[in-house]
């Protein structure tokens, strides 16, 4: 029973001070002290994390199992980022305090965590994200088809926005004047009516259905209707 | 096992709640109004207070009107239907499924709607005795995924076959994580692949990765801006509210398919706010006797 | 033939797409830009903020989205310290405090040398706990941050010395490329006190359409992608050149220009493949219908 109850009376007691604490400046300090205490349990929570990282890949080693060799360059790589950041290996000597090693900085390309990050992690990070140019031109060839009225829509809206979001547009249409009664037809203009009005109204319904989505789904936790993510065992 | 003294003590729980909120928010509207100075209310906020007042209402208003037994109409989500179809694909091919409860803590109630997703996922997949994968970039999710599985092998009947190895962390790392799971999806191939939870730029590096292994790909987000990836790459999206009326649907239980009615009641007053406001606003442009009431009307509605 | 183009395989599309982004860098292209009215409501807003006022800058990003939002934050950093603002860095992303270190470097001590820190700028790092972090700094800054990045305290640093809330600063900046960004600046920042201060934001090119409904009500700016950054880049550089190192100005306040290049062939492409996918469709179809 306590494994159920009490993780609920904690979410319906936080979610509630959290409410209060927006309207009542009285209650604001106690919703402070409930967002102190997740920002203490999310650091905590690293730990948990970190334990399941190296369990997970040290049994895939153990039983070399296949791809114990990602397995191995993972825990390699956690190590010695921790190691660097935690011994501060080879920080900067701080001006103020030169002969104390710990006071030192290690987050310039000067020392081993700084240039880790610098020459490894930053670039492999961008990598990824860059891979979303490949993915994107992929996605759009496979799915942009003008099967019906919907998708021809679509289609022109993509076209319209694509060009008038570099310099062809302005090179096609910037030619015909703003103040003219054809500014309509520059694509600029129509960049800009599609996103700030088309676009602005369809996500505001979105947003307002999630919004609602969101006060349902939070009241269906914070009152205990829905538990489905307590155990049941 | 459930005993009778705790159910009831349960439900008095609940019942208690559910009579304490609205009265709790009414109290302090009521107070507000009466103690405007006080410093017990921020003033600015009591449309904002009355709104969530009313909605709130009308959402616990559709939870009592469920549990008196009334027939409840929700449409059906195709995307939800589909589930089962794909976990079977997956048992016939002999491959695993693959859920990516998205890339925030269980802070974010997007992670709380996609571990629900995964409950009914899991409880299927436990029945059709399909390997079931669930990486995660939050400890946290890890720790509440595992215990939903758990629950659903237990629910399904095959607590046996549950095996918690399969529910791991990766890491908080945006772009690792991506790198991780779809290294995996790769070269392991899984022939289901869910993606329920909050997404960001990962959303279209995995669906089109499980696309190009040809997995049954289904999705649900409240990002508006992830929605379109997942809407060009994936089988079947569940769209904004549509993703956190899915832990409703799927559980099938009446006070949960109640508070999904009881939205609707707050849509009602969004649209009519909205039309209210659009009329005045346009026949103050014409009669500018009317541009202190669509002002006031702002006004009270907090802009 | 035209049929079967539709099942091509999508690595031609990569290579297409690499060399569509590959050329165009190679061969130094460059278009010309003209500022639209989203960037020049950015300009104008840091404008507006009286010379020396304490602003807020949040680097919510990480190297993945640095492509385009990087060239942003240079950008604004130059315009705050060209109008003597004086500037407190934060991150509300684990990686957005090498980010900021980055800028800082680069352009804040490369163009205005005189800067002090503690004086005129500060940086305070990064805090966990996204959106809370907010909330917390609207009531009670020196809660959520007690010390500066490198632990001393905010009381000895006179720039924060007397910093309470939000409320204190004039402006707030959020470099953003998703959660926690723009939107929790402005949903938790903004309607705690409104009238307080401007925010302004520059924002990864998929998050506009999420950040649109705040523009110009809630967010008085905004940049958005690669091109945001090449306009407001030309506002900056045109009202603020550097007599003493224009050409290195140019390089560092000129990297969305460059940008731009790739950008626009990328476009093409994606036009064309569109239309390709399409043709492929209609040709597939007519096959079908013959037979």
């Amino acid at each position: 029973m306590l494994q159920r109850t009490v993780p609920m009376a904690i979410l319906s007691l936080s979610g509630l001070i959290l409410m209060l604490a927006y309207f009542s400046p009285m209650t604001t300090s106690w919703g402070e002290t409930v967002l102190d205490w997740f920002n203490i349990l999310a650091a905590v929570a690293f730990v948990l994390g970190a334990g399941n990282l190296l369990a997970v890949n040290l049994e895939k080693i153990s039983s070399r199992r296949a791809g114990w060799a990602y397995a191995a360059i993972t825990l390699i790589a956690f190590f010695l980022m921790l190691g660097f950041g935690l011994l501060k290996v080879g920080a900067v000597p701080n001006a103020e305090h030169p002969t104390v090693a710990f006071a030192g900085g290690y987050e310039t390309a000067a020392s081993p965590f700084g240039w880790t990050y610098e020459y490894i992690f930053s670039p492999l990070t961008a990598t990824m994200f860059a891979m979303l140019a490949f993915y994107v031109a992929s996605a759009a060839f496979r799915a942009f088809r003008a099967k019906n009225i919907e998708s021809i829509l679509l289609l022109g809206t993509a076209f319209i926005i694509l060009l008038a979001q570099t310099a062809a547009g302005m090179f096609l249409t910037g030619w015909i004047p703003e103040e003219s009664a054809f500014a309509f037809l520059r694509l600029d203009w129509m960049k800009v009516a599609i996103t700030e009005h088309i676009q602005t109204a369809g996500m505001r319904a979105i947003t307002i259905g999630i919004a609602l989505g969101v006060v349902a789904t939070s009241l269906r936790l914070i009152l205990g209707i829905d538990k489905s993510y307590l155990s049941k065992s | 096992m459930d005993r009778p003294h705790l159910t009831c003590l349960r439900r008095t729980s609940t019942r208690l709640f559910v009579a304490a909120t609205p009265i709790l928010l009414l109290a302090t509207t009521v107070t507000a109004a009466a103690e405007e100075q006080s410093g017990w209310i921020n003033t600015a906020r009591v449309p904002l207070l009355i709104a969530l007042v009313l909605i709130c209402g009308a959402v616990i208003a559709g939870i009592a009107i469920a549990r008196t037994g009334r027939p409840l109409h929700i449409r059906k989500l195709a995307a939800l239907d589909a589930v089962e179809e794909a976990i079977g694909r997956a048992t016939e091919m002999g491959r695993s499924v693959l859920f990516v409860p998205g890339i925030q803590d269980m802070t974010d109630i997007q992670t709380v709607a996609g571990v629900t997703v995964l409950g009914r996922v899991a409880k299927i997949a436990a029945e059709y005795d399909a390997r079931l994968e669930v990486p995660t970039a939050r400890s946290i999710v890890m720790a509440a995924a595992r215990e939903t599985v758990r629950a659903a092998h237990y629910s399904a009947g095959r607590p046996e076959s549950y095996n918690e190895a399969n529910i791991y962390y990766i890491t908080d790392e945006q772009f690792g994580y991506v790198a991780a799971v779809t290294g995996k999806m790769v070269r392991e191939k899984p022939a289901a692949c869910f993606y329920m939870g909050a997404f960001y730029a990962e959303s279209l590096l995995f669906a089109e990765n499980g696309n190009s292994i040809g997995a049954i790909q289904i999705a649900g987000t409240a990002e508006p801006s992830q929605l379109p990836f997942f809407v060009a790459a994936c089988d079947y999206t569940l769209i904004g509210e549509e993703f956190f009326a899915a832990s409703a649907y799927l559980s099938g239980e009446r006070d949960q398919l109640g508070s999904v009615k009881g939205q609707d009641f707050g849509k009602l007053l969004i649209t009519a706010a909205i039309l209210i406001g659009c009329a005045l606003a346009t026949a103050a442009v014409f009669m500018p006797s009317l541009t202190d009431a669509a002002s006031t009307f702002k006004a009270i509605l907090g802009g | 033939m035209l049929a079967r183009l539709g099942g091509i395989d999508r690595r031609w599309i990569f290579l297409a797409m690499g060399l569509s982004i590959a050329v165009p860098i190679l061969l130094k292209l460059r278009f010309p830009e003209v500022p639209g009215p989203m960037a020049k409501a950015t300009f104008n807003a840091i404008e507006s903020v009286p010379e020396g006022s304490r602003v807020l800058l949040s680097f919510d990003y990480d190297p993945g989205s640095a492509g385009e939002l990087q060239p942003m934050a240079n950008a604004i950093v130059h315009h705050c310290a060209a109008r003597g603002h004086k500037i407190v860095f934060m991150a509300l992303w684990p990686l957005g405090k090498q980010m900021a270190e980055g800028t800082i470097k680069d352009v804040l001590l490369e163009f205005h040398p005189t800067y002090t820190y503690g004086k005129d700028y500060v940086q305070l790092g990064y805090k966990a706990g996204n959106e809370a972090v907010v909330k917390l700094m609207a009531t009670n800054v020196p809660q959520q941050y007690s010390t500066d990045a490198a632990g001393a305290a905010l009381a000895s640093l006179p720039i924060v010395a007397d910093l309470a809330k939000l409320a204190d600063f004039k402006l707030i900046a959020s470099l953003s490329a998703g959660y926690p960004g723009a939107k929790e600046w402005v949903q938790y920042a903004n309607s705690a006190d409104p009238e307080a201060f401007k925010v302004i934001s520059g924002s990864t090119g998929v998050q506009v359409s999420q950040l649109l409904p705040y523009y110009p009500a809630q967010m008085e700016g905004m940049l958005v992608a690669v091109k945001g950054a090449a306009e407001y880049e030309m506002l900056v550089t045109a009202k603020y050149p550097s007599s003493e190192k224009p050409a290195l100005l140019a390089e560092r306040l000129g990297q969305g220009r460059v940008r731009m290049g790739p950008q626009l062939v990328a476009h093409l492409l994606m036009i064309g493949l569109i239309i390709l996918g399409n043709v492929a469709m209609v040709a597939g179809r007519a096959r079908g219908g013959a037979r």
